[in-house]
C-alpha cells in the first residue's frame, strides 16, 4: 500500500497556470439519455490540510474543493484556455497596470455581492505578513507587497466602483492575467470577515457548488457538495452535487473504483499502473500535465565543481535508461524528458542544441566519466536523496541500478523518513549528496520552468546553480512582447543548461485516472483534477 | 479480593507429596547425576521435532554466514531492467523482481540481516521483558507499580514514532543493530506483562510457599522455581515475536525508515515486493517463504525446548 | 480493593507527565522543519516561515513548549491541528471509530483464537494442531499489508460481501473485514499461547485429580483447563488491545477507516507535536484502565492471586 503522498500532493500544486492540453485518451460513452441532473458524483480527494481559505491552501486536497465552490476572475477550461467568470473584462496597455470590471449582480451562495470589495479585501487580506498565508507570495508583484512589515493594503489595488478594480504591478508582467484563475485569487463574502476562523472551516463561496450544510466538513471522511443555484458563471453543473471521499491510500480509493463505490478517481496506485487502462477500458485516462521531474547534483558536493563536476553529471545523464524506466517503472505513465520544461508548454522543443546529453548511450558515460576520473579519481557513493513518505522508491532504485551498472560505481537512493526532513536540508543547504526535484508550472511559459529554478539566487534554485549569460538570456526573453521571439532566447538558455546540467531531467508527469459505469462525459483539465462540473451520471 | 470464587476444588492444600515440585525432586532421586539441562538434554534427544527444527535453524545460519556457497551471484550484481519480472531461467530459479534483481540470490544474502535483526530483537525483549516482568511479578508492591508504569509509558509510544526518532537521529549508522534497537526497545512491555501475569500465577503455588518455608532465598526461588515455570508463555511469544520482528524489519523499510536498500533484507524485499503486488506476488511469496521457515524452525524449538525445561510437563508424559 | 484500585489510579499521574514529556520530546527530536513542508517543493520566503513558527510555539524553546500544552491541557485545550481544528474534536471523532475496530478484531482473534488453541492443546501433535500452525504460520510471515490488500480483493471486490472500503461514519458492518485482517496479527500468538497453557494445565494435578474423581471431560475442559489457562491469554489480550488502538495504521490505510492509526501516523509525519502527544496521552490512559481492569481480572481466573496484603 501507499501511504498518503503528502511529498506527492506538494509537488503536484495546483498552481496558477494555463496550459495547452496536450490530448486526451477519454472517450465519452454517448449514453447520456438516462443522466439524471440531481445525481451525486463521488470522487476521491483528500482531508485537506489546513482552513479552506483560498491564499491558505496550497495542497490539491484542499485546492480540489476550493475550486468547485469559488469562482475567481478567471477560470480554465479542459484545453487550458482561459475564460472569463466574474470578471467583465480584465484590460491592461502595458501589462503592469490593469483595470478589471465584474459582470453585474452576482452573488455568493449567502447572498453577499460579489463585488470589487469582494476581491481587493480578500487579496489583502491573502498578502499581509501578519496573516502568514501560504500562497502569499502570488501577490509579490502587486505594487505595495512587504516581505518586510505588515501592510494591511496594497497601494496597487484600488476600488473604482462596485464592479471596478485596478491593480498595479511593480513591474510589466504579460502573463499576469493569466493567472488570476488560480484558488489565491477566489474573492471572499464580507460576511467571512466576521470570523475568519469558523469561515475556513465551513465556506461560503461564489462557484458552482456549495457545501451541502455548514457541517458539511465531515473531517477525515468526505465533503458533501451540492449545486449552488446563485452561480451564473460557464460552469453550470450537469449533476446535482459532489461527494469528495477523503482517502489516505491510492490504493484505498482503487479499490472503492473496482467495487463500484466511487464515481471518479484522479489518482492510480503504482501497483495498478500496468493494468488499469486495460481493467478500465474506455473509462480511463493517461494524459500529459506541465511536471517536469529531476534530480540535482549541487556544484558544491565533492567531485561535482567545476570541469570535473560537468564531465560527470554529462556522464551520469548519459547512464540512466529514461525509456526503459518509464516503461518498466512506470508502464508507459511517464515520458522520458527532452529538456527542462514540459511538452505541455507552447514553444516546447524536442531538439533543443544539446539535448542528445539525455540520450543514453553507455560508452559515451563511461569515456566521459574516465575522462573525469583523470582529473580527480572518483571516491566515495552516489546517492539520490528522496522523502520515503512520496512513493519515489522504485525509480530511485532503478535510476541508481542504471547509474551503476553502466559507470561501475556504488550508487543507491538515501530515503528521508519525512518531507519535513529532506526539504530542512536541501533548503538550508547541509544534504551532501544529490536530490530529488520536481516542478509544476505556475504559468503555461517556458520561463515558469527556467527562472524561478535555475536563475541566480532564485527562490526555488535549491542546487545554487549560477550562470551570468543564462541569467541575461532569460532577462532578454522576458522583455520582449512577442512570445515566439522570447521563447527563442529561453531555448538558447537551455542550451546552456544542457552543458551545465543544474538538474539532471528525467521525465515528464501524466495524469492517471479511471471511472465507473455510472458516469458519463469526464474529462480532466491541465491541472490533473476532472472537471467535475461536465460530468454526468446515470441512476 | 476475597477467595469465596473458589468453585475449583481442585485447589485443596495438597499434602507436599502430591505438588509438582516432588515430581522434580523424584527426578533426583532417580539416582544418576542430573540437572534441569542435563534432564532436558537427554529428553530433546529423542524428539524428531528436536532434530528436523534443529538441523533447519543450522542451515539457515550457514546461509547467513557463507552465502557464496548457496549462490554463485556475488552480492554486488546489478539489477537489469531488461529482466525485470523475468521468469525462473537457468542460474535464476526465482527469477526476477521488477528492478530486475535475481530473487534467489537476494533472498540468500538477505538471510545474514534479517536472522540478525530477528534473533538481535528478540534478546533484547527477553532480557529486558524478563528481568521487568519477573521483578515486577515476583516482589510486587512498589516494584511493580514502578517497573509496570514504565513498560506503560514504553508501551504507548507509538513505534512508528520511536522508530522514526531513532533511525533519524541515527540516520548514520543504519545498520542491523540500530534497527533493532529501534524495534526492540519499545516491544518488550508485552512479553514483561505476560511474564508477569504468569508469576503472578505461579508464586502463589504450594511448591513455591514450601521452599519459602525451608528458608530458600528469595532471589533463588524466582531464579529455580518460579521463572522455569512461568516462561513459557514467554516462549511462546517470543518464538513469534522473531517473525514479527523480521517483518517489522519490512514494514520500516517500507516507512523509509528501514536499512538501506544496498543492504540486502528479507524485510526490503517484501516492501519492495509489495509495489507490484498486482503484477508479480511471487516475488513476494519467496522470501515470505524464507521467512515462515526460519520462524518454523523457532516456533518448532521454542516448542521442545519449552516440553523439556518444563518439569510438569515432563513428568506427565 | 479500593485501595488497590486508588493507588493505581494515582500513579497514572506520574505517567501521565513521563509519556507527554517523553513523547513531546520524540516530537521536537524529529528531524526537519514541519513549516518548511507545508510549502511543498516551494521554498517560502523566511517572513512567513517567521510569522508561521510562532501562531505555532515552535519559535519557542522545547521546554516553554511543553510547558503552554500542558497548560493549555488543564484548560481543557488541546490545542489545534495545522488544519485548524481543536484536536479535541479530532480525538472525539476518531476514537470511537477505532474502539469499534478494535472491539471487533479483539473479539474475533479471542474466539477464534482461544477455540483453535484449545483443541489444538487437548489434540496436540494431531492434524489439526498441525493445521493451526500452518495457517498462523501464514498470516505472521506475511506482512499485514499484503494479508489486506488480498482479504479487500478477494472478498470485497470478487466476492462483494463487504464493501472495499469503509463508508461514511464507519459503521460496525463495514469495519467487521478490516477488523478480521487486524485479528490476524494476533491470532497466531493467542492460539499458540492457550494451546501451551492449556497442555501445561493438562498436566497438572487438579486436572488429573479431577479426572480420576471422574468428572466429566466436558466439565474439566471448561472450568479447569481453560480457566487455568487463560491468564497469559487475557494478559496478551489486553497487550493486543492497545496495540490495536494505535498501531492500525497499515490497515486502517487500505479500508480507508478514519480512525486514530492514520490520523496519529500523518500528524508524526507532519511533526504535529500537539496532536501527537494528545493521542498518545488518551492512548496511556486507556491502557492504565486496562491494565487494572486485567488485573483485577487475574484474581477471578486465579483465586490464588491477590492485591490485598
Amino acid at each position: 500500500m501507499q501511504i498518503k503522498k503528502f511529498g506527492l500532493a506538494a509537488t503536484a500544486l495546483a498552481a496558477a497556470g494555463v496550459l495547452v492540453l496536450a490530448g486526451c485518451s477519454s472517450s465519452p460513452e454517448s449514453d447520456t439519455s438516462s443522466a439524471s441532473a440531481t445525481a451525486i458524483i463521488s470522487t476521491n480527494g483528500s482531508e485537506p490540510q489546513n482552513p479552506l481559505i483560498p491564499t491558505n491552501t496550497n495542497e490539491v486536497g484542499g485546492g480540489k474543493i476550493l475550486d468547485s465552490i469559488f469562482a475567481g476572475l478567471v477560470y480554465y477550461a479542459a484545453d487550458g484556455s482561459v475564460h472569463n467568470d466574474m470578471a467583465e473584462s480584465i484590460d491592461t496597455e502595458d501589462s503592469q497596470h490593469y483595470t478589471v470590471k465584474l459582470k453585474a449582480d452576482q452573488t455568493f451562495s449567502n447572498g453577499d455581492p460579489v463585488d470589487a470589495e469582494s476581491f481587493v479585501k480578500a487579496w489583502n487580506y491573502g498578502a499581509a505578513l501578519d496573516n502568514a498565508q501560504l500562497s502569499s507570495y502570488f501577490f509579490e508583484s502587486i505594487e505595495g507587497f512587504s516581505w518586510d512589515e505588515n501592510v494591511e493594503e496594497m497601494s496597487g489595488l484600488k476600488v473604482v466602483d462596485d464592479l471596478t478594480f485596478t491593480i498595479d504591478l511593480v513591474s510589466p508582467q504579460s502573463d499576469f492575467a493569466l493567472s488570476l484563475g488560480y484558488s489565491a485569487f477566489y474573492p471572499l463574502p464580507a460576511s467571512a470577515w466576521d470570523d475568519i476562523d469558523a469561515f475556513g472551516q465551513a465556506p461560503i463561496g461564489n462557484g458552482p457548488y456549495k457545501l451541502a450544510s455548514d457541517d458539511a466538513w465531515q473531517h477525515n471522511e468526505k465533503i458533501s457538495l451540492v449545486v449552488n443555484d446563485t452561480y451564473q458563471g460557464d460552469r453550470q453543473p450537469k449533476n446535482g452535487g459532489l461527494d469528495i471521499i477523503f482517502y489516505a491510500t491510492q490504493d484505498a480509493s482503487y479499490a472503492d473504483l473496482q467495487g463500484d463505490n466511487v464515481d471518479v478517481v484522479d489518482q492510480i496506485p503504482g501497483s495498478a499502473l500496468a493494468s488499469y487502462q486495460d481493467e478500465f477500458d474506455g473509462r480511463s485516462v493517461n494524459q500529459a500535465v506541465a511536471v517536469f521531474q529531476s534530480f540535482t547534483i549541487p556544484a558544491r558536493l565533492e567531485h561535482f565543481g567545476g570541469e570535473e563536476g560537468e564531465l560527470r553529471r554529462a556522464a551520469i545523464s548519459h547512464a540512466i535508461n529514461r525509456e526503459e524506466i518509464t516503461d518498466v517503472i512506470f508502464s508507459g505513465t511517464r515520458t522520458p524528458a527532452h529538456d527542462f520544461t514540459s511538452p505541455v508548454i507552447d514553444g516546447y522543443s524536442e531538439d533543443v542544441e544539446g539535448s542528445d546529453v539525455l540520450d543514453f548511450d553507455e560508452a559515451k558515460a563511461q569515456e566521459l566519466w574516465a575522462e573525469a576520473d583523470a582529473i580527480s579519481p572518483w571516491t566515495g557513493e552516489f546517492k539520490i536523496a528522496y522523502n520515503a513518505d512520496g512513493g519515489h522508491a522504485e525509480w530511485v532504485d532503478a535510476v541508481t541500478n542504471s547509474i551503476k551498472n553502466v559507470l561501475g560505481i556504488e550508487a543507491s537512493g538515501d530515503p528521508y523518513p519525512t518531507f519535513a526532513e529532506a526539504r530542512t536540508k536541501i533548503t538550508d543547504r547541509t544534504i551532501q549528496t544529490a536530490f530529488r526535484t520536481g516542478w509544476q508550472g505556475d504559468y503555461p511559459s517556458l520561463y515558469n520552468f527556467l527562472g524561478p529554478i535555475y536563475g541566480t539566487g532564485a527562490g526555488s534554485n535549491d542546487g545554487d546553480y549560477s550562470n551570468p549569460e543564462f541569467d541575461a538570456l532569460l532577462a532578454e526573453g522576458r522583455s520582449l512582447s512577442d512570445l515566439d521571439a522570447a521563447n527563442e532566447k529561453f531555448q538558447e538558455a537551455q542550451t546552456i543548461l544542457f552543458t551545465d546540467l543544474p538538474a539532471i531531467p528525467l521525465w515528464y508527469s501524466t495524469v492517471n485516472g479511471a471511472w465507473g459505469t455510472k458516469v458519463s462525459n469526464v474529462e480532466f483539465g491541465w491541472n490533473s483534477v476532472p472537471l467535475y462540473y461536465e460530468i454526468e451520471k446515470s441512476e | 479480593m476475597s477467595s469465596n470464587t473458589r468453585s475449583n476444588a481442585a485447589h485443596y492444600v495438597a499434602p507436599i507429596e502430591e505438588t509438582p515440585l516432588v515430581a522434580v525432586d523424584s527426578v533426583k532421586a532417580s539416582g544418576r547425576v542430573s540437572n534441569l539441562w542435563t534432564d532436558a538434554w537427554a529428553d530433546l534427544r529423542k524428539r524428531p521435532m528436536f532434530w528436523i527444527s534443529s538441523v533447519l535453524i543450522v542451515l539457515i545460519t550457514f546461509v547467513a554466514l557463507f552465502p557464496g556457497l548457496f549462490t554463485s551471484e556475488p552480492p554486488s550484481s546489478g539489477c537489469y531492467l531488461e529482466n525485470s519480472n523475468g521468469g525462473p531461467e537457468a542460474g535464476h530459479p526465482l527469477g526476477f523482481t521488477k528492478q530486475g534483481c535475481d530473487v534467489f540470490s537476494r533472498i540468500v544474502h538477505g538471510a545474514a540481516t534479517s536472522l540478525s535483526v530477528g534473533i538481535i530483537v528478540t534478546i533484547l525483549i527477553l532480557v529486558l521483558g524478563i528481568t521487568f516482568g519477573a521483578l515486577a511479578g515476583f516482589y510486587g508492591g512498589w516494584v511493580d507499580s514502578v517497573l509496570s508504569r514504565v513498560g506503560d509509558i514504553f508501551f504507548s509510544i507509538p513505534y512508528i514514532l520511536a522508530a522514526v526518532v531513532v533511525m533519524s537521529v541515527l540516520s548514520q549508522y543504519r545498520n542491523v543493530f540500530v534497527i533493532a534497537l529501534a524495534i526492540g526497545l519499545f516491544a518488550w512491555p508485552s512479553t514483561s506483562r505476560v511474564l508477569r501475569a504468569e508469576i503472578l500465577r505461579v508464586k502463589n503455588s504450594d511448591y513455591v510457599m514450601s521452599a519459602t518455608a525451608i528458608g530458600v532465598s528469595r532471589f533463588k526461588i524466582l531464579l529455580r522455581h518460579v521463572l522455569p515455570n512461568s516462561i513459557a508463555p514467554v516462549i511462546v511469544v517470543t518464538t513469534i515475536g522473531l517473525a514479527g520482528a523480521i517483518v517489522a524489519e519490512a514494514t520500516l523499510s517500507f516507512l523509509g525508515v528501514g536499512l538501506p536498500n544496498t543492504i540486502m533484507s528479507w524485510g526490503n524485499d517484501i516492501s519492495a515486493a509489495q509495489r507490484d503486488l498486482r503484477n508479480n506476488p511471487m516475488t513476494l511469496i519467496y522470501p515470505s517463504i524464507a521467512l515462515s521457515l526460519t520462524v518454523l524452525s523457532f516456533i518448532m524449538l521454542g516448542e521442545v525446548l519449552r516440553d523439556a525445561l518444563d518439569p510438569k510437563a515432563r513428568a506427565t508424559r | 480493593m479500593t485501595g488497590y484500585i486508588l493507588r493505581r489510579v494515582l500513579q497514572a499521574i506520574p505517567v501521565f507527565f513521563g509519556t507527554t514529556f517523553l513523547i513531546y520530546f520524540m516530537v521536537f527530536a524529529l528531524p526537519g522543519d514541519p513549516i518548511l513542508a507545508l510549502f511543498g517543493d516551494k521554498t517560502p520566503n523566511p517572513a512567513v516561515l517567521e510569522q508561521l513558527r510562532a501562531q505555532y510555539n515552535l519559535d519557542k524553546p522545547f521546554i516553554v513548549q511543553y510547558l503552554l500544552y500542558i497548560g493549555g491541557i488543564f484548560r481543557g485545550d488541546f490545542g489545534v491541528s495545522f488544519s485548524g481544528q481543536p484536536v479535541s474534536e479530532i480525538l472525539a471523532r476518531t476514537f470511537p471509530v477505532t474502539l469499534r475496530l478494535a472491539l471487533i478484531a479483539l473479539v474475533i482473534e479471542m474466539v477464534v483464537g482461544i477455540a483453535v488453541g484449545l483443541v489444538s492443546g487437548l489434540r496436540k501433535g494431531k492434524l489439526f494442531d498441525s493445521s493451526a500452525l500452518v495457517v498462523s504460520l501464514i498470516f505472521i510471515s506475511l506482512p499485514i499489508f499484503v494479508i489486506a490488500f488480498v482479504f479487500q480483493y478477494v472478498f470485497a471486490i470478487q466476492l462483494g460481501w463487504a464493501r472495499p472500503t469503509v463508508g461514511s461514519g464507519a459503521p460496525w458492518s463495514d469495519l467487521i473485514l478490516p477488523g478480521i485482517v487486524l485479528a490476524t496479527i494476533s491470532f497466531a500468538q493467542i492460539q499458540r499461547l492457550t494451546r501451551s497453557s492449556v497442555i501445561e494445565s493438562s498436566g497438572l494435578d487438579f486436572v488429573r485429580t479431577a479426572a480420576s474423581k471422574g468428572l466429566s471431560r466436558r466439565r474439566i475442559v471448561p472450568v479447569h483447563i481453560l480457566r487455568n489457562s487463560l491468564i497469559p491469554v487475557v494478559t496478551f489480550l489486553a497487550v493486543d488491545f492497545g496495540t490495536l488502538m494505535v498501531g492500525a495504521t497499515v490497515t486502517e490505510g487500505i479500508f480507508n477507516v478514519p480512525g486514530v492509526g492514520n490520523t496519529l501516523y500523518q500528524a508524526i509525519i507532519r511533526g504535529e507535536g500537539p496532536t501527537v502527544v494528545s493521542f498518545v496521552t488518551v492512548m496511556v490512559l486507556i491502557y492504565l484502565v486496562v491494565n487494572l481492569v486485567v488485573d483485577l481480572f487475574y484474581a477471578v481466573l486465579d483465586p490464588r492471586i491477590r492485591y490485598v496484603k
